[in-house]
């Protein structure tokens, strides 16, 4: 009853339905709307659902003109795709105040389709280690500023406690091309291995491919989690911040997760380096950001641009900043936060800009690929395929079929996949 | 049954099945009292069973974040109203099938069983493009009639069961007496259908209330009922036990409350005409 | 019996029933039909064309369809078979003279009520967690290797939790039959001196038949097509991609509706051929 009368009675006033995903940065920002109805007299309805849900969600929308949403949430994939299919409103013509030189160039670069920007990085990330200093100390070695697999394979071994419940290494091996499909892809990257040769055709049948896999899964058996095959970023996260977790290669973000001591068990003794490489002149780290974008054929496009530059200007920066501290600025998606006097003294900034800025979507493997994009490839057929493939290896993580198997399979179903949106 | 059973017996009847109903009711159980628990208590170990600080912080969050009000609202229009439609319309169609047979009654009966076999989910594109037309996505009047349409086949089928065991002499008996085709639903059939229809209205509204595909996909903002709503609660960062197990509560405590006050209702309900 | 005229007010009064209904199934019906021959890829700028029975072919010759169709048959049979053996037992047990017995009833028929959502979420984080779930924590204190259950143990953990959502249903049902159960011609069996399962198996199994069927029917409508609970816990992976989920995959994540259709396409064949299946032993058991 309060709902429609409150509805009703503000007809004439612009409200805007933003979709966006339940990351805690996304939570502050619905916490602080009322600072952008304030300014603009703007109502704001938020829809905040599970990554996965908000996908298929957004994308049933948009690929019928549904009209649901003024403004989504989408990532770096979603965007050249759908940017290039004209679903998505130019972000090139946004007020000089909101200075839009201040983008990261690589995450601008992400986000955009033929030099034209579709969507508005909200906070950006690459992954990075985040290890536990007094483990390491514990295991008598010291982490290098930029590690290789073998050390971290080395740490990850001396560092497990079986007995304490404490785990070397935990990393990503959940289904799903967002998550373990993310974290290997990128990982596959820095052992040489690509989805595609030039031709599009899938390599799941190199050598690269089975040394990443073996590498892993010899590596978390030995020192991973029970269950690793099931874990995600939050089931990660979680571990880490309970103790349970000597290194942790994952998101540049969650380092003001695991360094709020409100959350976190072991907040004063975490460090970072740079995720690591094989000496193949590539690292392991991924490029994302989440942005917001606001779909072609809204009604409410000059609200929906209003709100886009106040929720990823540098003044929300400074309104998070004030409200919350440093630490808990969205990052990585503007140069001047890493200019900024205040934010030196975070101790995981410097690490998070050098891990953006040593990922290269356009040339993120070591033999040439078709491809854009570090941990994905941005064509529409993707997230499909790399969800089943990520299936087939999770299974080969959890025991139930062999390495080679699972490479078989995925070999089969990517050029099958290929095969039938036409690439071969 | 009128046996005598000893003490002992109704003793270990009583243990027995206390154990089973409590081991069965668990999980509910442990998700209301893990969402008094701070998310550290919520996977101490060993857990935490009852002896802890009790805490309604998890609901703040979560009444903080979310408009539950709006939420719960949604639900209950939506699964109210879709089932009052639905029983609408299915009361005359279960009458006429009860009453006045024919031979394809069954096979009617039946197909309409199996339209709730097709999966939703290879229809959503139509669907969604359908709403699209007709301008009723995101409204409820939209959900209520999908919601409607996917009960109407069980509602339709209960009813059918309980009007079958009405004894048809008494229809006879009424008619003979010159009542009216309108007189003999009013004063005769209702009263004796009534228990049955309460039943049946019950069971949907459960059902209804509980539907994830299209209350999920068909709904942005405005029309979101409690599903979507936890939707948003199940994966976030870190910790999360304890305000997920808050958020779940909030979810089903709705319901779970009309159940058990109505339970003896849905016993009967339940029957689909088993009894014979 | 029934006049002429009694006749007609009757189809009148069937009617908007069957014309909702048969609108709700042949608009999408034909609408997957259209699809299923088109190649209608929506990130690719929608409908490009007639496919023939391209979506057909490469859908049932993908890797993942038998093992689909596999999976959904063993988790739609393993459920059946937990919650109609458990429900038998549940139902003789709560008929059993006892205290509080209204107060059993009501726990053992909770689970019900909860939202399929929820319930994945709350068995998946709170009691499956291989590290923090209530099950780790219990396997642990026996001294044992916790359980790695959605990964290891997947098809059985979904069976698991489904099974703890319908057996309220199917013990609620069966538990109104076994209420009207002639106690005298059990008395008398039991004076004949006959043991008890033989005294179940001819007396209290027969009679529930009739109830056993409904549920039979009644749960393989829903369980064909469950899908949050996989959807939330396994997200498809360690061989629980029903034919359901696979759709999914095809429509949602591969963006790739013609495929999916095909898929629906078939899906609508195996459940009319569950159906049909179903009619026959329903069907006999219906004839009144």
């Amino acid at each position: 009853m309060l709902a429609g009368m409150a509805t009703s009675a503000s007809a004439q006033d612009t409200t805007l339905t933003i979709a966006t995903v339940n990351n805690g940065d996304m939570i502050r920002m619905q916490g602080l709307t009322d600072d952008f109805t304030d300014k603009t007299g703007h109502k704001v309805e938020w829809v905040t659902l599970e990554e996965n849900v908000l996908r298929q969600r957004v994308t049933t929308d948009i690929s019928t003109k549904g009209g649901a949403f003024d403004i989504m949430t989408i990532g770096m994939y979603e965007t050249p795709i759908w940017g290039a299919n004209g679903w998505l409103v130019p972000l090139d013509d946004l007020s000089d105040d909101y200075n839009a030189d201040d983008i990261l160039p690589a995450m601008a670069g992400g986000l955009s389709h033929d030099g034209t920007l579709y969507a508005a990085p909200f906070y950006g990330e690459s992954s990075m280690i985040m290890y536990r200093t007094d483990l390491m100390e514990k295991a008598g070695m010291e982490m290098p500023e930029a590690p290789s697999w073998s050390f971290i394979a080395k740490a990850a071994r001396a560092m497990t406690d079986r007995e304490n419940e404490i785990n070397g290494i935990c990393l990503r091996g959940k289904a799903g091309w967002g998550e373990g499909g993310a974290f290997i892809t990128a990982m596959s990257n820095s052992f040489g291995a690509r989805w595609f040769d030039e031709d599009w055709n899938a390599q799941f049948d190199s050598r690269e491919w089975s040394d990443t896999l073996n590498f892993y899964k010899n590596m978390m058996d030995d020192a991973g989690p029970p269950g690793y095959a099931t874990n995600g970023f939050n089931e990660n996260l979680s571990l880490f911040q309970q103790g349970k977790c000597g290194m942790w290669i994952d998101a540049t973000v969650a380092a003001s997760f695991v360094t709020n001591p409100n959350d976190s068990e072991v907040a004063d003794s975490v460090g970072f380096a740079l995720a690591p490489d094989n000496g193949l002149g590539k690292r392991s780290n991924w490029l994302w950001a989440w942005a917001l974008a606001i779909p072609a054929g809204t009604q409410n496009e000059d609200a929906a641009k209003e709100f886009i530059e106040w929720a990823t200007s540098t003044s929300y920066i400074e309104l998070v900043a004030e409200k919350e501290g440093w630490a808990n600025v969205p990052p990585g998606a503007r140069i001047s936060l890493y200019e900024n006097e205040n934010y030196k003294d975070v101790p995981f900034a410097k690490m998070t800009l050098d891990s953006i800025l040593s990922a290269d979507p356009n040339n993120s493997t070591v033999d040439p690929s078709p491809y854009v994009g570090v941990q994905f490839a941005a064509i529409p057929e993707f997230a499909g395929i790399a969800t089943d493939v990520s299936q087939e290896f999770s299974a080969a993580y959890a025991g139930q079929q062999t390495i080679e198997e699972a490479l078989e399979k995925a070999q089969a179903i990517t050029n099958d996949a290929m095969e039938a949106a036409g690439y071969r | 049954m009128a046996r005598a059973v000893s003490n002992n017996r109704k003793l270990l009847n009583t243990v027995i099945a206390w154990t089973i109903g409590i081991l069965i009711f668990f999980p509910i159980l442990w998700t209301i009292l893990t969402s008094f628990k701070t998310e550290a208590q919520a996977i101490a170990d060993p857990p935490v069973f009852l002896f802890f600080d009790w805490t309604l912080e998890n609901y703040e969050v979560v009444q903080e974040r979310s408009n539950y009000a709006r939420f719960l609202w949604n639900s209950i229009i939506i699964a109210g109203v879709s089932t009052i439609l639905g029983l609408i319309i299915a009361i005359p169609a279960a009458w006429s099938m009860a009453f006045v047979p024919s031979k394809r009654t069954k096979d009617i009966l039946l197909w309409m069983l199996s339209t709730k076999m097709l999966p939703a989910v290879g229809v959503l594109y139509p669907i969604y493009l359908i709403f699209i037309e007709l301008g009723i996505l995101d409204t409820r009047i939209g959900l209520i009639v999908v919601v409607m349409l996917i009960n109407l086949p069980i509602i339709v089928w209960m009813l059918y069961t309980y009007f079958k065991e009405i004894p048809g002499e008494i229809l006879e008996a009424s008619r003979m007496d010159g009542a009216s085709l309108k007189d003999e639903i009013l004063y005769v059939l209702a009263p004796m259908a009534v228990p049955g229809i309460a039943s049946t209205l019950l069971l949907n509204f459960i059902l209804a209330w509980n539907e994830a595909f299209w209350t999920l996909n068909l709904t942005a903002a405005k029309a979101a009922p409690l599903t979507a709503f936890i939707a948003s609660y199940s994966s976030p960062e870190g910790l999360f036990f304890a305000k997920l197990s808050a958020a779940s509560t909030m979810a089903i405590a709705p319901i779970l409350i009309l159940g058990w006050f109505s339970q003896k209702q849905l016993v009967r309900g339940l029957t689909f005409g088993a009894v014979k | 019996m029934a006049t002429q005229q009694s006749r007609s007010a009757a189809r009148m009064m069937l009617a908007p029933a069957v014309v909702l209904l048969l609108a709700w199934m042949l608009v999408p019906l034909i609408m997957t039909l259209w699809f299923s021959f088109r190649k209608f890829l929506p990130l690719r700028g929608g409908d490009l064309g007639f496919a023939g029975f391209d979506n057909y072919t490469r859908f049932i010759s993908s890797s993942a369809f038998w093992p689909s169709v596999q999976t959904t048959l063993i988790i739609v049979g393993g459920v059946l078979l937990i919650t109609i053996v458990l429900g038998v037992i549940l139902a003789l047990l709560l008929d059993q003279p006892m205290w509080g017995q209204g107060v059993v009833r009501i726990l053992v028929i909770a689970p019900f009520f909860v939202m399929p959502t929820v319930s994945a979420l709350v068995w998946k984080n709170m009691f499956m967690d291989p590290v923090n779930g209530l099950f780790a924590h219990l396997w642990k204190f026996f001294g044992a290797e916790p359980i790695q259950w959605l990964s290891q143990e997947s098809l059985t953990s979904i069976v698991m939790i489904v099974s703890w959502q319908w057996l309220p249903f199917a013990t609620l049902i069966l538990l109104t039959a076994v209420q009207s159960l002639d106690s005298e011609q059990l008395e008398a069996a039991e004076m004949d001196g006959a043991p008890y399962l033989k005294r179940f198996w001819y007396i209290v199994l027969p009679h529930l038949s009739r109830a056993i069927t409904i549920v039979l029917l009644i749960q393989t409508i829903f369980l064909l097509s469950i899908f949050a609970e996989i959807f939330v816990t396994t997200g498809g992976a360690f061989g629980t991609k029903t034919l359901t989920y696979l759709i999914f995959q095809r429509v949602l994540e591969s963006q790739n509706v013609g495929l999916g259709s095909a898929g629906g396409v078939y899906a609508i064949i195996l459940a009319n051929i569950v159906a049909i299946f179903l009619m026959r032993i329903v069907g006999k058991n219906l004839d009144t």
